[in-house]
């Protein structure tokens, strides 16, 4: 056994480090002492405005009003942090009828809980293989678009012609009711993933719409604040998903010409453009669009722009996927004489889309920021709320404050997903050896 | 030899053999032609219910469909304008070219700016020094995590608690920085600045033809003449000696505060300022990144073997390192710079009048939807295609020439 040496005096050390980090050469030295300082400075005088001379607190009037006086007096020396806490309940909920606020509450938990529970690796394996449980999810599944096809087909007959059509409704709306559940219990069991994600977004639809299970309906009118950035984001982000995975399959078909062209179009052309100038036509374009006498709600509106948009840009991110495999998976599966489904399905599709999980979650804190964006065609979101809150008189002048607690929600939420991100980029990089 | 045993590899590739195509839905190119017909008429079928209902709509609501409305007086006021504009008399159209001119006048100096911090940024979160990569990382993450549009109300607010005119922030009695502004002397443009800016342009095309000599000199002879003096005679000396034999004419415009605003100078509105502030700290925090991820792509076996063969440390930048990074470098930023002139699209939310505010102000007036988002979109599409023209232009002239 060689005895181990010691490195030597001076290498290793908390003043070591510092020389090396900090303190290295001149320049260096120079630079950390301005930086020091500079920081130093920034860091006393914001917490002297935060915290020390901080107005936490304002007298309410006997209407009811705030008496924001102290707060004026401290404009500029201390922040009034009253404001928040007299507003934050608008802000975070929007115009929800207050005793039910809990339920944005809830939706906003269920949002958070969704993604912690998505960065689980054992939640996108395959579930159980049983043939029995495919067969009852695709009978409920069978079962929910037998009904909603039948009712279109009676709305347009209704309206078309004025009659309805002889079907039996009851059984057909039990059918979709029982087969709602069976088909989320099924998904748990077949594909824990999409089970969860469907379920969950389904029970957050509930909670925001109300009208089942004693809850009192709300209308979408009075819907804001954070849910509204929630759903606009992640509901946008998993509609468009599949239409993009379609667009970037048609982008990158060779016997296709007109489909590929069409793909290529679309992507072009809504990269091109700024979201809001998407967002500004489903504000005052789509009710053009439509047939008269039908309106669609503007959040949908939005939502459907949203959609559009970001399957564009999820369409070039699962591009890249598809391009990073090796040309000889796609041989190989045509060899082995799978169809297109087949191997796009079962070879293509699964090794592309592990590949952009991290650039996926990239776009997504893109979209989750993007949404404020409809600020601008007033829709009720995160941003506009605290807007909202501003044009209340008293605290008209505490913009900074507010904006600052907005800022903290948007960087909780971006923070974690891109600490997420880069640690799958990491473990990527290594699984695949650089 | 018959030449059906000739050898594949020289014979050139075998061809499959031609076969026709059966009307049989086992047939794969039948089975494509079929769901692309299929595929096609579905969007086509579905664009065409949409016109149609969109027309049916305008009849309905009697709004007149096309591009007359661009010749008709707009009475929008605009409160910056590169160009003469009056709201009495100036049309539409006018009005929106203004816009044009300002999202460009915004978007073009935006690039440059947030590339110069963003190239400063990344190289910081590079540095030796620890406290410098910490703090050039925590702006970076920061700075990406808030929305645009959010940082842009907070400049934009930030501006307007400035003070007002009269007690403004100043340095000198030069430039003032108020609620109205940053207020800084003009130049004021005489027939000398005319010539020189031509000599300037002169010695520009001149010492790029200077360079190119000097490397085909180089590729012959292992010799590189000096560029640098040339440089500095024709694009420095050449320029100041025209402007001074011309007499050297040098005022200044001053900002004059007079009653409760300034008179003369030059203007930087609050919301010009706002936005560009904002466009340029965000977009920089992502051109930081690239530019690091840049770096770091060059191995450093490329410094070693070329310090070497002993170059020097900017020579080593500046032929082995750079031309390589900016391979790795230039796409991403490409999409940088084109989401920098998409996202001036928000200044509609702080009140500068860009093309997507003026066209909104446009299309509330005259009702004229279609037309207005087409105009916002045609412009877009314009600069975002230029953009990306140029830039894959470049890319192919730096790019990595396989043999």
């Amino acid at each position: 056994m060689s005895d181990r040496k010691q490195p030597p005096p001076g290498l290793v050390g908390p003043v070591a480090w510092l020389r090396t980090n900090l303190f290295g050469s001149w320049p260096s030295t120079a630079v950390t002492l301005a930086l020091l300082y500079i920081v130093a400075r920034m860091l006393f005088d914001f917490a002297e405005w935060a915290f020390v001379h901080a107005v936490w607190t304002v007298p309410y009037g006997p209407t009811g009003i705030a008496q924001t006086a102290v707060c004026q007096d401290a404009k500029g020396t201390g922040a009034c942090w009253a404001v928040i806490a007299d507003k934050y309940r608008l802000i975070l909920f929007g115009r929800f009828p207050y005793a039910e606020q809990w339920r944005p509450a809830l939706v906003i938990a269920l949002f958070v809980a969704l993604f912690a529970l998505s960065t689980i690796k054992a939640v996108w394996r395959r579930g159980i293989e049983s043939r029995l449980v495919q067969n009852i999810a695709l009978l409920a599944a069978a079962a929910i678009v037998l009904d909603n096809a039948a009712g279109l087909l009676d709305t347009i007959a209704a309206v078309g012609f004025g009659w309805h059509l002889p079907l039996p409704f009851d059984l057909l709306f039990l059918g979709n009711t029982v087969g709602k559940y069976a088909l989320i219990c099924g998904l748990l069991l077949l594909w824990p993933a999409v089970g969860v994600w469907i379920g969950t977004l389904g029970a957050i639809g509930i909670l925001m719409f109300g009208g089942q299970f004693g809850l009192s309906p709300v209308p979408v009118d009075y819907w804001g604040g954070l849910p509204i950035t929630l759903i606009l984001a992640t509901f946008g982000l998993a509609f468009a998903f599949p239409l993009a995975i379609l667009v970037a399959l048609g982008r990158r078909s060779t016997s296709m010409p007109a489909v590929k062209t069409l793909s290529v179009v679309y992507v072009e052309l809504i990269r091109g453009v700024p979201l809001i100038s998407v967002l500004f036509m489903a504000s005052v374009m789509f009710p053009l669009f439509m047939p008269p006498g039908i309106n669609v709600d503007k959040l949908l509106r939005a939502q459907i722009a949203v959609i559009l948009f970001a399957a564009a840009y999820l369409a070039e991110v699962v591009r890249g996927g598809l391009q990073a495999l090796p040309k000889g998976q796609s041989e190989a599966a045509d060899a082995m004489g799978l169809s297109y489904w087949q191997k796009t399905g079962f070879i293509i599709l699964p090794q592309a889309l592990r590949l952009v999980i991290p650039p996926l979650v990239n776009t997504f804190i893109g979209f989750f920021k993007d949404t404020s964006l409809v600020l601008i065609i007033g829709l009720f979101d995160l941003l506009t709320m605290g807007k909202v809150a501003l044009s209340d008189p008293p605290w008209q002048s505490f913009s900074t404050e507010v904006y600052i607690a907005l800022a903290v929600v948007y960087i909780l939420f971006c923070y974690g997903m891109s600490r997420y991100s880069r640690g799958l980029e990491r473990e990527l990089n290594s699984a695949r050896g650089r | 030899m018959p030449a059906t045993l000739a050898d594949p590899r020289t014979s050139g590739a075998r061809k499959a053999p031609k076969r026709r195509m059966r009307l049989s839905w086992s047939d794969p190119t039948f089975r494509s032609i079929v769901w692309q017909i299929v595929i096609v008429g579905l969007v086509v079928g579905i664009v065409w219910y949409l016109v149609d209902n969109t027309n049916r709509n305008l009849a309905a609501r009697r709004i007149a469909t096309g591009f007359g409305f661009l010749g008709r007086v707009a009475g929008i006021p605009i409160g910056e304008s590169p160009i003469s504009y009056s709201s009495a008399s100036d049309t539409y159209g006018r009005a929106l070219w203004i816009g044009v001119l300002n999202t460009l006048k915004v978007a073009g100096i935006g690039i440059v700016l947030a590339t110069l911090l963003g190239t400063l940024v990344g190289i910081g979160r590079l540095s030796s020094n620890w406290l410098m990569a910490r703090l050039t990382g925590f702006y970076v993450e920061v700075i990406r995590d808030i929305p645009l549009l959010l940082q842009l109300l907070f400049w934009y607010t930030m501006l307007q608690g400035l003070p007002v005119p009269k007690q403004s922030w100043r340095i000198g009695d030069a430039v003032f920085l108020s609620n109205r502004g940053i207020k800084v002397p003009y130049l004021i443009w005489e027939n000398a600045h005319n010539w020189a800016s031509v000599a300037l342009l002169c010695g520009a095309i001149g010492t790029f033809v200077w360079s190119r000599r000097a490397r085909a000199q180089q590729e012959a002879t292992g010799l590189r003449p000096a560029v640098w003096p040339v440089a500095l005679g024709l694009m420095g000396a050449l320029p100041l000696a025209v402007w001074a034999a011309l007499g050297a004419p040098m005022a200044f415009e001053l900002p004059v505060l007079r009653g409760f605003n300034f008179q003369g100078g030059g203007t930087v509105s609050p919301e010009y300022f706002a936005l560009l502030l904002g466009l340029v700290l965000y977009t920089a925090g992502y051109i930081a990144e690239i530019v690091r991820s840049g770096i770091q792509a060059i191995a450093i076996g490329q410094w070693e073997a070329a310090g070497a063969l002993g170059l020097r440390r900017g020579a080593i930048l500046r032929h082995i390192v750079l031309p390589q990074a900016l391979r790795v470098v230039i796409p991403p930023m490409t999409s940088q710079y084109l989401n920098l002139t998409k996202n001036s699209s928000l200044a509609v939310a702080i009140g500068y009048q860009d093309v997507v505010s003026i066209a909104n102000t446009t299309l509330n007036q005259t009702g004229q939807a279609v037309e207005g988002i087409a105009v916002i979109m045609a412009v877009f599409l314009t600069i975002s295609l230029s953009i990306s023209l140029f830039m894959n232009w470049y890319n192919a002239r730096i790019a990595l020439v396989g043999r």
